[in-house]
């Protein structure tokens, strides 16, 4: 523990700037996953586990294309459309075939399919792990604002992000699209008798949180190394936030990942060993006082 | 697949149709060479995260194998290796080197294990009396400590006190001409982190009395994002950084301290850069990153080292790593040792090895001892560099001086009462 420096931190303005950034990059890219975990969780009542394995097929897509056009933003959207296709697809012939049955064969299949895809990955790029590169437009120096070193890169990640959950919400509130998914989300039949094909709802629901997670790994491939099984950590970190959140709650998650993203940036200067601890006492907390989680709905 | 020891019944069974695809594929090996041929059983870590380490050590394995085979093999008798995959796990590595021993018929083990398998496979050639060579792991205890240490146990790789050493020797001359005072380090939070971090920092201050630690972030292992630890490094200013990192997450954090700016604010150590499997992996490497060869072509610089990085790449299409190297000299001490007892047995291979020195490309001096009191080798080829971006990575290399080496690892056995 060294409470000094963390008093230090948060009196001194390029610390406050350095770290208070460091929390809303590591937020925000757990967001875009988180947030289709949530919604996933939300209409469809499954937990998707394969959604860390989402991630990495969206980063290693974005390997690929980045590869062959040397294009960032084709990668970025071929991660997306990619995760999107595949998606549509495990959703359509594996996950809607056990929708109605218990947690366990749910999590069955999706385990199965997490050690499938890692496998599938080293098949197609090998074992080694990769490294995407940055783009030469993000290769400079960084900025300094308040006595506090911000990234180019991360300013922009932030802002795409932001931009993508403003996007989200318009979907999810403003259109007949996300009129009828969370009209499915609390009542599948009644959304059916309306005469509404709620298969296809579905099938829509999964494949927008595929693509969130999809855009998410091609959006940090230029900043992590790609291997086989990254996945499962930033699906733990996920599960955190949706829990710290509330199961289901889009605002809740982003609100779980900004405070997730803070407690690492600030923790490891105050509590350098207990970082992930951290976190996990956070979680703790929250579903003391609040068991549903902070935005959840009760029951 | 399932593999039966061979014996005399199997060369009937053979003829027939009946003996499966399994025994078609080692069907020539076994009836070519029935009587003489020398199985030696490696453990290894074939899958998972490191799975590149244990592949590379495979690769060099074959390679000198069938020159030794063609050579003449142990005392007359051809080698066939059986290498088996443990999945990096300790428990893994015991039972498969134990069925090596017991089913497959191996009468030596080479262990090709990180430290934490070593350790559990020399448990089992204690027990079961075989000669065994481990050719990776790094961890000085296990040929330094005589309570760990058997007669039949040899090392044929790198040591972690003589990479501090010459580690602190090299970075404590930088850090005088540059006047490099304030230091922080970078390293991995679990036991190799830890304690190669501590052992560096105690040879810099050795060899450099004036210099402060003020900042230590410990990122988890295979932690995906580490802003968090950049940032707090960079908030503690220090004029120069070590690092421990290795493998992906060395590349990862390179490039997330990349657009930190990082490099150009601080001197950075890192002594796991110079391997090819994290040199390749680095698009943007920054220039300037000082290193220790773990294993690089062009050190030391020798027409011998070359041809081995070439022919190793020809055949695999990458780059011999760190293991690969190690590797070769574990095999090689095994067959000179060997050819000069003039006999396959273990128990005299491993009289023959104590003391025994050979001719190496990964040598100093173009030799590499294997020591008798400890059973270890020295003299193998340890040097620090800068980076560049491209080929050759590390291209001016400056060795360690094993003299010094040496001196100190005599005090440090003494210090931890192993002398």
């Amino acid at each position: 523990m060294d409470l000094d420096a963390l008093a230090n931190c948060l009196t001194s303005t390029s610390c406050l700037v350095t770290q208070t950034t460091s929390g809303l990059i590591i937020g925000m890219l757990l967001f875009l996953v988180a947030a289709g975990l949530t919604l996933i969780f939300g209409v469809l009542k499954v937990v998707n586990f394969t959604h860390g394995s989402f991630y990495m097929i969206g980063a290693y897509l974005a390997l690929t294309v980045n590869e062959l056009t040397g294009s960032y933003t084709l990668a970025v959207l071929g991660a997306a459309a990619g995760v999107g296709l595949f998606a549509f697809v495990f959703e359509r012939f594996f996950m809607s075939k056990v929708y109605g049955s218990n947690v366990l064969m749910q999590l069955l299949v999706c385990y199965a399919f997490i050690l499938i895809l890692d496998d599938a990955v080293k098949i197609i790029w090998g074992p080694e792990f990769k490294s995407m590169g940055m783009a030469t437009a993000f290769q400079k120096p960084p900025l300094f604002i308040g006595g506090g070193i911000v990234p180019v890169f991360y300013l922009f990640l932030i802002v795409v992000t932001l931009i993508i959950s403003v996007v989200l919400w318009l979907v999810i509130t403003r259109t007949r699209f996300g009129t009828v998914v969370r009209a499915a989300a609390v009542n599948p039949s009644m959304v059916s008798a309306l005469g509404i094909n709620t298969g296809l709802v579905y099938s829509g629901v999964f494949v927008l949180g595929g693509m969130l997670a999809g855009l998410a790994g091609g959006l940090a491939a230029p900043v992590r190394s790609l291997t086989a099984g990254m996945g499962f950590s930033i699906l733990i970190e996920s599960f955190i936030v949706t829990v710290i959140g509330g199961m289901g709650s889009i605002a809740g998650a982003l609100i779980g990942s900004i405070l997730i993203g803070l407690v690492r940036a600030f923790g490891s200067i105050g509590f350098p060993l207990f970082v992930e601890g951290l976190m996990f006492l956070l979680m703790a907390v929250i579903l003391i006082l609040k068991p549903s989680g902070l935005l959840g709905k009760e029951g | 697949m399932a593999r039966k020891r061979a014996d005399l019944d199997r060369r009937t069974v053979l003829k027939g149709a009946a003996a499966g695809a399994a025994a078609t594929i080692f069907a020539p090996n076994i009836v070519a060479a029935q009587s003489k041929v020398m199985r030696i059983g490696v453990p290894t870590i074939l899958s998972g995260r490191v799975a590149q380490l244990g592949t590379s050590s495979r690769n060099a394995l074959q390679m000198e194998v069938e020159k030794i085979n063609a050579a003449g093999g142990l005392a007359g008798r051809q080698i066939e290796l059986v290498v088996r995959d443990s999945k990096g796990q300790p428990q893994e590595a015991a039972r498969v080197s134990r069925e090596l021993v017991n089913s497959d018929g191996c009468e030596i083990l080479l262990d090709a294990e990180a430290s934490s398998g070593s350790f559990a496979v020399q448990e089992v050639a204690k027990d079961l009396g075989v000669l065994v060579m481990h050719t990776n792991s790094e961890t000085s205890s296990l040929t330094a400590d005589p309570k760990i240490r058997i007669p039949l146990a040899f090392r044929s790789c790198r040591q972690g006190i003589h990479d501090a050493v010459a580690s602190g020797a090299y970075a404590a001359e930088i850090a005088k001409a540059k006047k490099l005072t304030r230091w922080g380090t970078c390293s991995p939070d679990y036991a190799y982190g830890r304690d190669n971090t501590q052992l560096f920092i105690e040879y810099l201050k050795h060899f450099n009395p004036g210099i402060e630690v003020i900042t230590d972030a410990w990122p988890k292992l295979f932690q995906p994002d580490y802003t968090e630890v950049i940032t707090k490094v960079l908030q503690a200013k220090p004029q120069a950084l070590y690092s421990a990192l290795w493998g992906g997450d060395l590349t990862s954090w390179v490039d997330q301290a990349n657009i930190y700016g990082l490099f150009s604010q601080m001197e950075v150590f890192a002594i796991n850069m110079a391997d090819y499997t994290a040199l390749t992996a680095v698009k943007n490497l920054p220039k300037g990153i000082h290193s220790a060869t773990r294993y690089i072509k062009s050190y030391p610089n020798t027409p011998q080292n070359a041809a081995y990085a070439d022919a190793y790449r020809a055949r695999f299409k990458e780059y011999p790593t760190n293991w690969s190297w190690e590797n070769s000299v574990g095999i090689n001490f095994i067959a000179a040792a060997a050819k000069k007892a003039n006999s396959a047995d273990g128990k005299k291979i491993a009289e023959a090895m104590r003391g025994l020195k050979i001719e190496s490309p990964f040598g100093t001096d173009g030799t590499i001892t294997m020591r008798a009191e400890d059973q270890t080798v020295i003299g193998y080829a340890i040097g620090w560099g800068t980076t560049i971006s491209k080929e050759p990575y590390v291209p001016e290399v400056t060795g360690a001086s094993w003299d010094s080496i040496l001196k100190l690892e005599a005090e440090w056995k003494k210090r931890n009462n192993y002398l």
